[in-house]
Parts: structure tokens; C-alpha cells; sequence
């Protein structure tokens, strides 16, 4: 890792602030895409069939 | 300087029982608890009954500013429901119609991770248990979450060790800039807003699950009016040394990476505030307000407006922290934060704290609300549906989903810091290096002669005229390395008692 000096950092430079959602563009963002896509292919199948009815029915008597 | 960091968390699951009417959470937290007490062995052997909780010292309503606040609500204990201690030195038990587990004292961020996963293991089996119970359509789940949705919300807190001698004020200002800002890797994430009030398009998703219900910067409540700073005073230890600081700010975290995180930089920020070693201090202008702004900012780049006139955003003053506690650890070494593991804490912070900067994607493999977000966003553009789709809102319960077969974080690659042989391990046998070793060890080997136990003591029964209680004032005594020997040379309690009295 890394072993950058941010001890004293108090104003960070690059900051990035495009919302997190911004496509990314890279090679990596590629395979994190196709990863993705087929993740979402695999949860298909384990989603609760009836998702209104079952937000609906979510509910927690209070709690700390 | 610094007193060593015991430090734990106790976790609210939130528990559905699907295939019935009128669901009771209370009797389906009963039902499950003892399922995974008479399955796991921890009903132990004849004439026997479980280990229960021992109520004689709880006093949740003391408060650390040395008075009850005038209509506060102070917690209340529950005596009548199931109450049992296991033999890693955990609680588990209902508390406010859910079932709650309380890892054992622990020593490190690390153990805390191991501890915690071994309660996910030991909800999992409970769920299992409870499947040979129920008639067939019937089925009791649990979510590791801390929202309905609808605004009823439940904790998952955290316990830390402090020196009494620490000034409270200290810690109430040092936490509040760590707790509002530490969210960024804390959060595990949600689809809309529970603020009253809100309307479901003001926020779509935020990082986390817990700051819409905070309303006080310090309080005792843990159910109303919520406190960023809770004042619980009971330290479960001696009074006269010790505070113990109650956490319940905090989300419940599926990923290993966010719990390592938040209780290990947490532990550490604390020895630099008993030690005097932070900086500055930084205060919000409004906290609760600063709470939910960094919730609701996905893009990690607002300003938060300070007491002093200046402002900074929630990246900037972890970096500050972070950079304060290294500089703390390279002058005072880790021997009172947790040894090597605050050393990986660090190295932790320091890489998630330069992904958030760049590109907070890369932590959709260890961070919670990114894990999520990248989830849930994916599917929702595949479909093209908006925020408010319930297929969202499903999907955001389901991610918390405790059966393996059906969570979502299960799915989504998290890394683990703790492989599960070593967490199975951990659902039976307590730490080595805190007083649970000795709650723990004295019910695997003696359980037929205990009859309560609590956090800072014990009581058996040795067959003399008297209940003996033993107690354990010391968090960070009766570990292994004190006690090993003598657990194996001590054929029955009544001996341990024997050679412990001498």
C-alpha cells in the first residue's frame, strides 16, 4: 500500500466531485460493469417475488 | 496515558416471522433464542437449565453527567424474556421485540469482527433451528439492519473502555466530529428518507441507515429524541476508574471491512482523547444537522459549517483525525489500542479514505452503502425505474437478509478480514485476552454450577449453604494468560472457588 504523508493534509487537492454515479471510464470500470451485469443476473433468481407486498409487510416494532 | 480499549458491540436484528397474520416479534425472538439454545448444547446436560443473565447490577438509567434529566426516558431493563449468557462469553437475548446479540469483551478492532461474525453464525443457526419448530409455510427471518422503512429504527451499538478521569466534555466533542463524519465508511447505505416530513423524492439514496432517527447532540434516551452522544453511565466495571462509552449512533454493518473500521478508529481517536492528543477541536454549528447532511451527500464533497466560521467536509476532517491518530500511534505505539490490529486499522483508514477521494466505486467490495448503491443502481437502470420502486426498496431490506441463500450481501463480494472456520470456532469459545475468557471458560467447563452471570460478575452454586458471586471488575483480568492454568487444574467450580479464595 501506499505509504502517502497525510498527516498534516488539510485541504485535500484532488478532490472528486462528480456524484458517484459518473460512468466510469477506465479498463477497470469495464470489468467492474461486466462483474456487475452478471451479478445482477445471478440475484434475479433470490429477489423476493413480490416486492410490494413485501416492503409492505417489513415492519419493526421500535427498537434502541 | 491511555487505559487499554475493551470494546464490543450488541446488535439488534430486526426479525420478520413470514407465513403468519399476526406476527409477535417478542414470542418469535423467544421462540428463536431457544431454539439455538437447546440446538447448540448451551441447554446443557441433565438437571440442568441455561445460564441466565443476571440483572442484580444493570442500572441503564444512570446518567454520566451525575443526574436523571427531568422526563428523560431511561432505558428500561426487561427481566421476564430470554435472557441467556453463551460460552464465548456473549449475550444473547430479546430486548425491545428484537432478538440482540452482544458480542464479549474484546481487545481488538480485529476480535470485535470475529465476534461479530460468530453472531451472524449464531443467527443463521438460530433461523435454522427454528425451521424444524414452525408448521410448514411458517418461517422466522432475520435482517442485520437498523430501518423498516416506515421509521421505526433499532441499534447496533458499541462499547469502549475510557479512563474515568477523562473529562466527559472531551469525549463529547471529539466523538461528535469523528461520529458525523466517520458515516462515509460507516454507512450501510438506504433507499429514501425517514426523517418526518421528508417526501420520498427529497432523498433517493444516503449512506447511511441511522442518521434520520438522531434528533439531540447528547442525551440518555436510546429509543426517543436519539443523542449523537449517549450518557448511559454504567460501566459494567469499577465505577471509580472506568467509564464505559455507549455507542448507538452507528449502522450494523454486513461488511467486515466498515465494522473493523468503526470501532477500530473509534478505539483509537478515544486513547488520544484520554491522553489529551487530539489537535484541535473541531465543532460543528449543528451537529444533528451535520449528521444527516454528510448522510444525504453522495458525492462526499459538501461543506459542513463549524462553530468557528470555517467549514471542511466530512473527507477532510477523517483525514485530519486519521492523520492525528497515526501521528498518536508513532510516538505512543499501539500497546493500549489494540496492538498490531490498530496498525492495520490505520492502513485500512488511510486506503478507504483515498478511495472515497478518487473513486468511492473501487469500495463497492468493502464498504456497505457502496456495495449497495452499486447494487441497487445497476438494477434499477437495467429496468429503468426510479428510486421509489419498491424492487429497490426490497432489494435494500434484502441485502441485510441473514439466510446465505437469499442476502444480497452475501453476493456482492465483500471481503472478509475473519474466515468462517475461525468465526464457527468463535460461536463457542470466548476470547483469550479479556474477562470473557473467564465467563466463558467457567460455563464450558462448569456449567452445571453456575447459576447467573452478567457482565462484571458471576454466581454459583457449589452445593454450600450460599450462592457464591464472584466478581470481575476488571475488564482486561481473568483472560488466559491469568487464568489457563488454573481452569485446567480445577476439576469443578467448587475447587476454582477454593483456589481463587485463597
Amino acid at each position: 500500500m501506499a505509504e502517502r504523508e497525510h498527516v498534516q493534509k488539510s485541504a485535500p487537492s484532488k478532490r472528486d466531485t462528480k456524484p458517484i454515479d459518473a460512468p466510469a471510464k477506465s479498463e477497470r470500470g469495464e470489468e467492474i460493469k461486466s462483474e456487475l451485469d452478471d451479478l445482477l443476473d445471478e440475484i434475479d433468481e433470490v429477489l423476493e417475488t413480490n416486492a410490494e407486498e413485501f416492503v409492505k409487510s417489513y415492519i419493526q416494532k421500535g427498537g434502541q | 496515558m491511555a487505559i487499554p480499549k475493551t470494546l464490543g458491540i450488541e446488535t439488534e436484528y430486526g426479525i420478520a416471522h413470514r407465513g403468519v397474520d399476526e406476527p409477535n416479534p417478542i414470542s418469535a425472538s423467544s421462540v428463536l433464542i431457544s431454539a439455538y439454545l437447546s440446538v447448540s448444547g448451551q441447554q446443557v446436560g441433565a438437571g440442568a437449565s441455561t445460564v441466565d443473565w443476571d440483572f442484580i447490577d444493570e442500572s441503564p438509567g444512570m446518567d454520566v453527567r451525575g443526574y436523571a434529566p427531568t422526563g428523560a426516558m431511561a432505558p428500561e431493563i426487561e427481566t421476564h424474556l430470554v435472557n441467556a449468557v453463551l460460552t464465548n462469553g456473549a449475550r444473547y437475548y430479546v430486548d425491545h421485540a428484537h432478538p440482540e446479540l452482544s458480542t464479549p469483551e474484546c481487545a481488538d478492532a480485529l476480535s470485535v469482527v470475529r465476534f461479530d461474525r460468530a453472531a451472524e453464525l449464531i443467527a443463521q443457526k438460530s433461523m435454522e433451528a427454528t425451521r424444524e419448530l414452525l408448521p410448514p409455510g411458517e418461517e422466522i427471518v432475520l435482517y442485520k439492519n437498523n430501518s423498516d422503512g416506515k421509521g421505526n429504527s433499532y441499534g447496533c451499538h458499541e462499547n469502549f473502555l475510557v479512563d474515568r478521569a477523562t473529562p466527559f466534555g472531551q469525549i463529547v466533542t471529539h466523538c461528535t466530529a469523528h461520529f458525523v463524519t466517520r458515516q462515509i465508511y460507516t454507512g450501510a447505505g438506504k433507499v429514501g428518507s425517514e426523517v418526518a416530513g421528508a417526501s420520498a423524492d427529497d432523498v433517493s439514496y444516503q449512506i447511511t441507515q441511522r442518521a434520520d432517527f438522531f434528533e439531540e447532540e447528547v442525551g440518555l434516551e436510546t429509543t426517543l429524541k436519539r443523542p449523537i452522544i449517549n450518557t448511559r453511565d454504567e460501566p459494567h466495571a469499577d465505577a471509580r476508574k472506568y467509564r464505559r462509552l455507549h455507542v448507538i449512533v452507528g449502522d450494523a454493518n454486513p461488511s467486515q471491512v466498515a465494522t473493523f473500521l468503526k470501532v477500530g478508529t473509534t478505539a483509537i481517536l478515544l486513547a488520544l482523547v484520554e491522553d489529551q492528543a487530539v489537535p484541535r477541536e473541531i465543532r460543528f454549528a449543528a451537529p444533528v444537522a451535520a449528521l444527516r447532511q454528510v448522510s444525504t451527500d453522495l458525492t462526499l464533497s459538501q461543506p459542513l459549517e463549524l462553530a468557528d466560521g470555517t467549514s471542511a467536509t466530512a473527507l477532510d476532517i477523517q483525514w485530519e483525525l486519521y492523520g492525528a491518530c497515526r501521528a498518536y500511534i508513532e510516538l505512543q505505539g499501539t500497546d493500549n489500542v489494540g496492538g498490531d490490529a490498530a496498525i492495520d486499522v490505520l492502513k485500512r483508514w488511510e486506503s478507504v479514505l483515498g478511495s472515497l477521494e478518487s473513486d468511492p466505486m473501487a469500495l463497492a467490495d468493502q464498504i456497505d452503502w457502496v456495495a449497495k448503491y452499486r447494487l441497487l443502481n445497476g438494477y434499477r437502470e437495467r429496468h429503468g425505474i426510479g428510486w421509489g420502486d419498491s424492487r429497490l426498496r426490497a432489494m435494500d431490506i434484502q441485502y441485510h437478509d441473514m439466510r446465505p441463500e437469499k442476502s444480497l450481501s452475501a453476493r456482492v463480494g465483500l471481503e472478509t478480514l475473519v474466515d468462517d472456520k475461525e468465526a464457527r470456532t468463535a460461536m463457542n469459545e470466548p476470547p483469550d485476552d479479556t474477562r470473557a475468557y473467564f465467563r466463558g471458560e467457567c460455563l464450558r467447563r462448569y456449567a452445571s454450577s453456575v447459576v447467573a452471570a452478567n457482565w462484571d460478575s458471576m454466581v454459583f452454586d457449589v452445593g454450600s449453604d450460599v450462592l457464591r458471586r464472584v466478581p470481575m471488575m476488571e475488564p482486561m483480568r481473568g483472560t488466559r494468560e491469568h487464568m489457563g492454568r488454573l481452569f485446567d487444574e480445577c476439576e469443578s467450580a467448587a475447587e476454582l472457588l477454593r483456589r481463587l479464595g485463597k
